[in-house]
C-alpha cells in the first residue's frame, strides 16, 4: 500500500526526519509512537504532501506509484486520508458541504452525522467553536465520507473525552472496514485477510489501540524509525522505562522486529 | 421663505463643500444631458441584454415575485408598477405632487448642505423612487427599483424615499448599472429611509457600475420605536470610484439594525465604503458584518457605532481578503460609547487565505483552485436573517458569479 525509502524531509529549511524506511502492507495498521517534537507529524505531512514538509531525500510510493511529488489532492483522489491535530476553521463552509466535498457530493450526510451523535454539527462552520473531541468527530465523519484506503491519524484520542473514544476507536475502525460494526460475518482469520484498508495510528497514550488494535508499531526517535515491534509490548516498555530506554533495548535486539 | 427655499439656499450654500471622505470630484467633466425618453410599458420585452444585465443587479424582469417595478434611465422614469395592495411605488417628483405632507420627510434624513454632492442633488435632483408600505401591511413580495445611466457621460441625481408606516413590512431590492457601452458617468443618490413603530425595512442593493463611473450615495436612515432594518450592499464588479457612508439613527427602544456588506475590489476600483449606527435610545441595537475582497483594488471598510444611550447593544464585524498583490484593504471600524452602560464591541481580521485552509481542503481531495474558491465563497457568506428567500438567492448569485468567474 504504501512505501517509504530513504524519507528525508525539512520544514522551514530545518532538517525534522532522516533515513526514514516504511512498508505498510495492505490491510495493516501501523501505530507510531514517540516523544513531543520527534517528526511523528512530520512523517504524515510528508506523505499527505503538505507543501511545508519539504522532502529533501528518498521516495515514497503509494499503490506501487511514485507520489513523492505528488501534490496533495492527487494524493487524496490516490485514496490517503489525513486527520491532522489542529485543523484550520473555514468560515462560511458547513460540515455538511465539506462531507460533501469530500465524497464528491456521494456521501449521505444525515446518516453518517448519526454514527457520530454529529446531527448537530452538520450546519455549522467547519471546526469553528468545536471543542477538541467535536474536531475528532467531525475529521473522522469526513473521512468516512472520504472513504480513504490509507487512513493517517494523528493522535486521535487527544482532547477526546474518555466517554468518546469509544466512538472514535468505533469510527476508525468502520473507515478501515474493521470489527463487528461492517455486517463482515466469517472467520476471524477471513475476516483478517480480507482486510483492504491500511492505517497509521500517532497516539501518545494508546488509549485509541484498545479500540482499534495495531498490527505492527514503530518508534520515532530523534528524526527515524528507531525500531519495530509488537504494539502492547512497545507501550508497556515506553511506559515502564521511557522512550530512551526503550529505543537502548530495541538496539540491542530487545524488540522483535517483524 | 417657504421650506423648499430654505433647502435650496442650503443646498446653494454648500455647493463647494467638500465631502469628509473621498475624492473630490470635477462636476464639469459630466453633462447634464437632457432626460432620456425611453419608456418600457413592459420591462419582458426588453432585448435579451439588458434583461441579462437587469437580472444580474436582482431584477426579476417577468416582473413576477415583486410587489412592483420602478426604473429609471438616466433623468426619465422609464417604467413604473405595482402589483401589489397596500404599496406605492413613483418617482419622488409625483409623489411630492400627491402627497402634500411628503415634505415632511424631504431632507430630514439627509441634510442638503452636507456636502457638495447632496447640494448638487438638491438642486438638480431629477427624479428618484418613492416607495411607501401603508400602515400595517405586510408586503410578502419585494419591491424592485433600478437606477440606469444609459449616455456617456451622464451625471445622475437622483433623491429616493421609502416609509415604512407603522407595523408594516417591507422588501427593497435596488439595482444600479450602466449600459454596456457607458465608460464615463456619475451617480449621486440622496436616499432616506423612515420605518416608523415595528415596522420593518429589508433593502438589499447591488450595484454593478462600468469602470469609470464615479459613485457617490449619501443615505440616512431613521428607525423608530421597535422597527427593524436588515441592509444588505453588494459591490463585486469594478467601479472607478464610490465612496459611500450611509448612516442609520435608531431613535426609539427596541429599534434594530443590522447592516451587511460584501465587497469586491478589482484592480482600478476604489471603494471607499462604510456604515454608521447611532444609537440614540435605551434598548436599541445594531450590528454591522462586513465582507470585503480585494483582487487588486482599493477598499476602505469603515464602520462607526455610537452609543449615544444607556442600555444600547452592537457589534462591528469586519472581516477582508487580499487575493492579489497591489490591493488594498483598509478597515476602520469606530467605537464610541457617549454613556457607561453601552455594550459596543468591534472585531476585524485582514490578511491573505491561510495555507493551512487551503492544504485542508486539498487534503479532502480538491485541487488549489477550487479550494481557493471554496474558501472565497465560504468567506463571502453572510448568513442573513429575515429577508425573502428569493432576495437571499439573489445574493447567492452574485457571490456565486464572483467565485465562479475567480474576481474577474
Amino acid at each position: 500500500m504504501l512505501r517509504i525509502e530513504n524519507l528525508a524531509v525539512s520544514v522551514a529549511g530545518k532538517p525534522i526526519l532522516h533515513d526514514v524506511n516504511l512498508e505498510i502492507k495492505e490491510g495493516k495498521v501501523h501505530a507510531l509512537f514517540g516523544p513531543n517534537g520527534t517528526g511523528k507529524s512530520s512523517l504524515i505531512g510528508a506523505i499527505m504532501g503538505f507543501p511545508r514538509f519539504q522532502i529533501t531525500a528518498g521516495r515514497i510510493w503509494f499503490k506501487g506509484t511514485d507520489i513523492t511529488e505528488a501534490p496533495v489532492y492527487e494524493r487524496a483522489r490516490a485514496g490517503i486520508g489525513v486527520m491532522i491535530q489542529r485543523p484550520p476553521n473555514v468560515r462560511g463552509l458547513s460540515v455538511r458541504q465539506m462531507v460533501g466535498i469530500c465524497s464528491d457530493g456521494r456521501a449521505d450526510a444525515d446518516a453518517l452525522a448519526k454514527r457520530l451523535n454529529m446531527e448537530e454539527f452538520l450546519e455549522r462552520n467547519v471546526n469553528e467553536g468545536f471543542s477538541g473531541g467535536e474536531i475528532k468527530r467531525s475529521e473522522l465523519l469526513q473521512l468516512m465520507a472520504q472513504q480513504p484506503d490509507l487512513l493517517l491519524l494523528d493522535e486521535p484520542e487527544s482532547g477526546v473525552d474518555i466517554e468518546n473514544i469509544a466512538l472514535v476507536g468505533a469510527a476508525t475502525n468502520l473507515i478501515l472496514a474493521r470489527g463487528h460494526a461492517n455486517g463482515n460475518d466469517g472467520t476471524m482469520r477471513k475476516r483478517r485477510t480480507e482486510r483492504t484498508k491500511s492505517g497509521l495510528i500517532i497516539t501518545h497514550t494508546g488509549h485509541i489501540l484498545q479500540y482499534v488494535p495495531a498490527d505492527i508499531a514503530h518508534v520515532m526517535y530523534k528524526g527515524t524509525l528507531s525500531c519495530s515491534g509488537n504494539p502492547q509490548e512497545m507501550l508497556q516498555c515506553i511506559r515502564h522505562k521511557g522512550y530512551e530506554e526503550c529505543i537502548r533495548c530495541a538496539d540491542s535486539g530487545g524488540a522483535s522486529n517483524e | 421663505m417657504n421650506k423648499q427655499d430654505i433647502l435650496l439656499e442650503k443646498a446653494r450654500a454648500a455647493q463647494e463643500k467638500k465631502a469628509v471622505y473621498g475624492a473630490d470630484v470635477d462636476f464639469e467633466q459630466f453633462a447634464d444631458l437632457g432626460g432620456s425618453d425611453e419608456t418600457v410599458d413592459d420591462i419582458s420585452t426588453l432585448p435579451a441584454e439588458r434583461r441579462k444585465q437587469l437580472e444580474s443587479i436582482g431584477m426579476d424582469t417577468s416582473g413576477s415575485g415583486r410587489a412592483g417595478t420602478y426604473m429609471q434611465t438616466d433623468h426619465s422614469v422609464s417604467h413604473c408598477d405595482v402589483s401589489a395592495d397596500g404599496v406605492e411605488i413613483m418617482s419622488t417628483d409625483a409623489a411630492l405632487k400627491c402627497h402634500d405632507w411628503l415634505t415632511d420627510y424631504w431632507w430630514r434624513a439627509v441634510s442638503p448642505d452636507a456636502d457638495k454632492f447632496t447640494a448638487r442633488a438638491a438642486l438638480h435632483q431629477e427624479h428618484g423612487y418613492f416607495i411607501r408600505a401603508l400602515a400595517g401591511q405586510k408586503i410578502a413580495e419585494p419591491v424592485q427599483a433600478c437606477l440606469y445611466i444609459g449616455q456617456e457621460g451622464l451625471i445622475q441625481d437622483v433623491h429616493n424615499l421609502i416609509i415604512v408606516e407603522e407595523g408594516a413590512e417591507l422588501h427593497v431590492i435596488t439595482g444600479c448599472a450602466t449600459d454596456p457601452d457607458v465608460k464615463k458617468g456619475a451617480h449621486i443618490g440622496i436616499s432616506e429611509f423612515y420605518i416608523k413603530k415595528g415596522g420593518k425595512l429589508t433593502f438589499t442593493m447591488i450595484h454593478r457600475w462600468g469602470e469609470d463611473i464615479t459613485v457617490r450615495p449619501r443615505t440616512g436612515v431613521i428607525v423608530e420605536e421597535d422597527g427593524l432594518f436588515i441592509s444588505n450592499y453588494i459591490c463585486m464588479q469594478k467601479v472607478k470610484d464610490i465612496q459611500m457612508y450611509p448612516s442609520t439613527r435608531l431613535t426609539a427602544k427596541g429599534a434594530v439594525a443590522r447592516l451587511n456588506s460584501i465587497l469586491v475590489s478589482p484592480p482600478g476600483s476604489h471603494m471607499d465604503v462604510g456604515g454608521r449606527v447611532v444609537l440614540e435610545a435605551p434598548g436599541t441595537r445594531a450590528e454591522i458584518v462586513a465582507r470585503t475582497i480585494s483582487t487588486g483594488g482599493v477598499i476602505i471598510n469603515r464602520g462607526h457605532l455610537v452609543g449615544a444611550a444607556p442600555e444600547t447593544k452592537a457589534h462591528l464585524e469586519c472581516h477582508g481578503l487580499l487575493l492579489a498583490p497591489g490591493g488594498v484593504i483598509h478597515a476602520v471600524p469606530e467605537l464610541e460609547a457617549r454613556t457607561d452602560n453601552a455594550e459596543l464591541s468591534h472585531e476585524a481580521a485582514v490578511g491573505k487565505i491561510a495555507p493551512e485552509e487551503i492544504e485542508y481542503l486539498m487534503a479532502r481531495g480538491l485541487d488549489e483552485e477550487a479550494a481557493i474558491a471554496t474558501i472565497v465563497r465560504g468567506f463571502l457568506h453572510v448568513n442573513i436573517e429575515g429577508i425573502p428567500a428569493s432576495l437571499a438567492l439573489e445574493i447567492e448569485r452574485a457571490v456565486d458569479e464572483f467565485t465562479l468567474n475567480k474576481g474577474s
